[in-house]
């Protein structure tokens, strides 16, 4: 049976009226950008928390950085959403799962998923950010204690700087895979990108066009991030610099 | 001015120092020497707090180094330390090296800060290189550069850790001259180092250390006339071949 190829389907309306077959992959497209933008922002920031909490000379707050680590590093993406979505607001004290549930539903999937995603994100970025540390010369360290900096000084401004730089690489990937992992938004019924695909296929039975131009936004996504996150490595190149440690 | 009292350390069940004592004076110029394992790092470490010993007491200045009460941050702002593999900050430029902890540490503002790094950078002959990348330099200008980043805290002592062990040897000259010139100037001095050479012409005292004790803690002349104890004259005899 031959395939009827109708790429003017994108343009044409939807059932509802209220936008073309494009407009929907667009509004998809936007949650998935925003909520992988704000996942990754959480990830960053409780993955470097973490990260330098696990090279930090005392053991209690080693062992707090590890158990977070594994129990999120651990646990199913899918199961960890469900847990977000449908476990925790019965498990928060009464007032406060009711005030979740009473927001709009959009606004609870997404707030679920943000969370998710952040701090799935964050207990790989916050290895990361540990291996990163951890590969620096143990003297830098030293040299920056000696001349009487704290060690949260010596962090910031003589370990953490050199660290991030060292991971730009892995940290790339990392930021690739939220996008890719949003996907799983759609199991709550967050209608990001993939889930508006579906829904074409549904509506139009055009499931090639759907689907190409859904793979052409993730590339797209995939070949902006590759580009900002070059610009960012060549922009925080230190000269000379050879990289590794003695 | 320092004074090491008893000083022992253990890493677990491995002790790496063995009651050390000895003191330095304003003034002195002390050189460290021994064979590879003899805990002469750990020992220079432990002067200002780099690392925790267990028994023993520091004195630097007055302040003891091990008391729980001490903030240690202070105290080692008053110590530079230079160490083997230099530890310059890579990704800054060299002033921004030299000012990071007199504006962060001192509470110097950026200006005079900067102006007291040029004035140490001249005064190691590297002012030209000021907005270099601590990568950009040779071993020996980065030894320098180290060398004029503790001075810009203007310590009361300076401890060296091998200095110029990493080098070339056509850059440990450079170096050496420097802490030469330093030494000649009254600054108080304890220098891990193997170059008898810079010994015999600028140390007072020479100390010489095997696993983890002070065997020898002599005189310069008597040092070099006859170390009493045959492991420092075998040492003395090996480094000395070349
Ligand atoms: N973090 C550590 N954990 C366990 N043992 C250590 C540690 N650091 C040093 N040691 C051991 O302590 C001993 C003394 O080390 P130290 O670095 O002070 O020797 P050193 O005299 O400076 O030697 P070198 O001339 O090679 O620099 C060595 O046997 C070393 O293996
Ligand atoms: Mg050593």
């Amino acid at each position: 049976m031959a395939y009827n190829w109708n790429w003017s389907i994108f343009l044409s309306d939807t059932p509802a009226g209220d936008a073309t077959y494009l407009g929907w992959l667009f509004t998809g497209l936007q949650w998935t950008v925003t909520l992988s933008l704000s996942a990754w922002l959480i990830a960053l920031s409780v993955g470097s928390l973490f990260g330098v909490l696990r090279t930090v000379p005392n053991r209690g707050l080693a062992l707090l950085g590890t158990t977070y680590v594994e129990i999120f590093r651990n646990v199913p993406l899918l199961v960890q959403l469900f847990i977000w979505y449908f476990v925790l607001p019965e498990l928060l004290p009464r007032e406060l799962g009711d005030a979740f549930k009473q927001l709009n539903p959009l606004l609870q999937q997404f707030l679920a998923a943000m969370v998710c995603l952040g701090l799935f994100t964050g207990a790989r970025v916050s290895e990361q950010v540990r291996s990163g540390i951890n590969s620096l010369p143990r003297g830098q360290k030293n040299a920056a204690l000696a001349l009487g900096l704290t060690l949260p000084q010596a962090y910031r401004y003589v370990m953490l700087p050199m660290a991030f730089r060292i991971i730009i690489p892995p940290l790339t990937s990392e930021f690739l895979n939220i996008f890719k992992n949003s996907a799983v938004a759609t199991t709550i019924g967050l209608i990001e990108l993939s889930r508006q695909a579906q829904q074409l296929v549904d509506y139009t039975a055009q499931p090639y066009e759907a689907f190409i131009a859904v793979t052409v936004m993730y590339l797209l996504i995939n070949v902006t991030v590759m580009f900002l996150m070059r610009r960012v490595e060549v922009n925080a190149r230190v000269p000379g610099y050879i990289g590794g440690s003695r | 001015m320092i004074s090491i009292r008893q000083v022992s350390k253990w890493y677990g069940s491995f002790q790496v120092l063995t009651e050390c004592t000895t003191e330095i004076q304003k003034g002195e110029v002390i050189v460290v020497c021994g064979p590879s394992g003899s805990g002469k790092s750990t020992l220079i470490k432990c002067v200002n707090g780099l690392e925790p010993f267990q028994a023993g007491e520091i004195m630097l200045d007055g302040t003891s180094v091990g008391d729980a009460k001490t903030n240690l941050s202070k105290l080692r702002a008053r110590v530079g330390m230079v160490f083997q593999h230099f530890e310059l900050f890579p990704h800054m430029r060299i002033i921004d090296n030299l000012t990071l902890a007199q504006i962060r540490v001192l509470g110097r503002a950026s200006e005079e800060a900067r102006d007291k790094g040029l004035k140490l950078l001249e005064r190691v002959g590297l002012k030209a290189h000021a907005e270099k990348f601590p990568g950009e330099l040779s071993g020996g200008q980065q030894q320098r550069v180290a060398i004029a980043r503790a001075l810009c805290m203007d310590p009361i002592a300076m401890l060296f850790d091998e200095p110029t062990s990493a080098l070339d040897p056509e850059m440990i000259n450079e170096v050496l001259d420097v802490m030469v010139e330093l030494a000649s100037e009254g600054m108080t001095m304890m220098c891990v180092t193997h170059e008898m050479g810079f010994a015999r012409k600028v140390a007072h005292r020479v100390i010489f250390m095997d696993q983890g004790r002070i065997v020898e803690d002599a005189a310069k002349d008597d040092f070099f006339g006859k170390p009493r104890s045959e492991r420092a004259q075998l040492f003395l005899s090996k480094i000395l071949q070349h």
